[in-house]
């Protein structure tokens, strides 16, 4: 162990800066870019399905009536 | 079996509706893989490596500077491996692939230069200095910009492909240029620590660490570039009858 104390390992040796501003950074980062990539497939599935309903597909995976012809 | 039967069951998986449950399924192993070498990693990386006898506690940024720029460099040359897959073998899922990856490896580039300039400061007495290593990252980085700009900005699909795949292959030049700048030019960057050919200058808990988070930047870039495919692969394949099949069962789900 090389910290006789958590106010000693916050510090780093009067380094805390830069080292902790760089685990602080690249954290930060990594949570940002697995939020982005959980908004984009929720954004994706919403707006397939919708262009797929647009599009007169029903559930069961078959092409329903083309659209004209519900009138 | 013959060798060509069992050929064409490891391509069965380059399959986009065999390998999106796939990719479904092994990314949440990667993570875990990744949170736990993480873990692992910071573990030795602050507990068990000692103080450093010339730079004190700030060496510790090598934990993730190194291994930032290891994969930085890696992803770029998966990318170019994909492109010229795609370019040959004229598959799409390919091209998916290093447009996956890309984000992810633009965000290891600049941490690899943000941590640097963080460790130049006290070290070298500078963020930032124009020599043949750091100069060479940044255009990584610009790169990496290039690529995703282009990709995005182009409607068409197949035109959009192909110009992302010949910035990845041209670009995929630059990366020996990195790895090989410390020792082609007098740089004030270091040269490498750990190669394949000499015993690593460093002490082995340090060594551990940095090996330790390299392996959980791995596993992360699997797991958040299969998550991040995922949705690519559906927009691709929007017109087929498996895609209307996942969108119903998934789509409605919250």
């Amino acid at each position: 162990m090389q910290w006789e104390s958590w106010s000693q390992f916050w510090h780093m040796g009067g380094a805390a800066v830069f080292v902790w501003g760089s685990y602080a950074v690249t954290f930060g980062l990594v949570v940002l870019e697995l939020v982005l990539v959980a908004q984009r497939r929720k954004e994706t599935l919403k707006r397939l399905l919708r262009w797929r309903r647009a599009l007169g597909k029903d559930g069961s995976g078959r092409q329903s009536a083309p659209l004209e012809s519900e009138q | 079996m013959n060798s060509s039967q069992r050929g064409f069951r490891i391509f069965r998986f380059a399959a986009p509706q065999v390998f999106y449950p796939l990719a479904g399924r092994l990314a949440p192993w990667f993570a875990a893989a990744a949170v736990a070498l993480t873990l692992v990693g910071l573990w030795l990386g602050f507990v068990v490596a000692p103080t450093d006898a010339t730079q004190g506690e700030v060496y510790r940024v090598i934990f993730i500077h190194v291994p930032a720029a290891w994969m930085s460099m890696f992803i770029y040359l998966v990318m170019a491996f994909w492109s010229a897959v795609g370019l040959v073998m004229n598959t799409r899922l390919s091209f998916v692939m290093s447009q996956a990856l890309a984000p992810t490896g633009a965000i290891f580039c600049f941490v690899a230069l943000w941590t640097g300039a963080l460790w130049g400061k006290p070290t070298w007495g500078a963020y930032w200095v124009w020599d043949a290593r750091l100069t060479s990252q940044l255009l990584l980085l610009f790169l990496y910009f290039g690529f995703i700009a282009l990709t995005r900005a182009i409607e068409d699909p197949r035109r959009a492909d192909r110009a992302g795949a010949i910035i990845a292959l041209v670009g995929a030049v630059n990366v020996p240029i990195i790895y090989f700048s410390v020792k082609w030019w007098n740089t004030l960057h270091q040269g490498a620590s750990v190669s394949l050919t000499k015993a690593p200058s460093m002490a082995t808990t340090m060594l551990a660490g940095m090996l330790v988070m390299a392996f959980a930047a791995w596993a992360y870039t699997l797991a958040v570039t299969l998550w991040r495919v995922r949705p690519m692969i559906l927009e691709r394949e929007r017109h087929t009858e498996w895609v209307g099949e996942v969108l119903e069962r998934e789509g409605g789900r919250k």
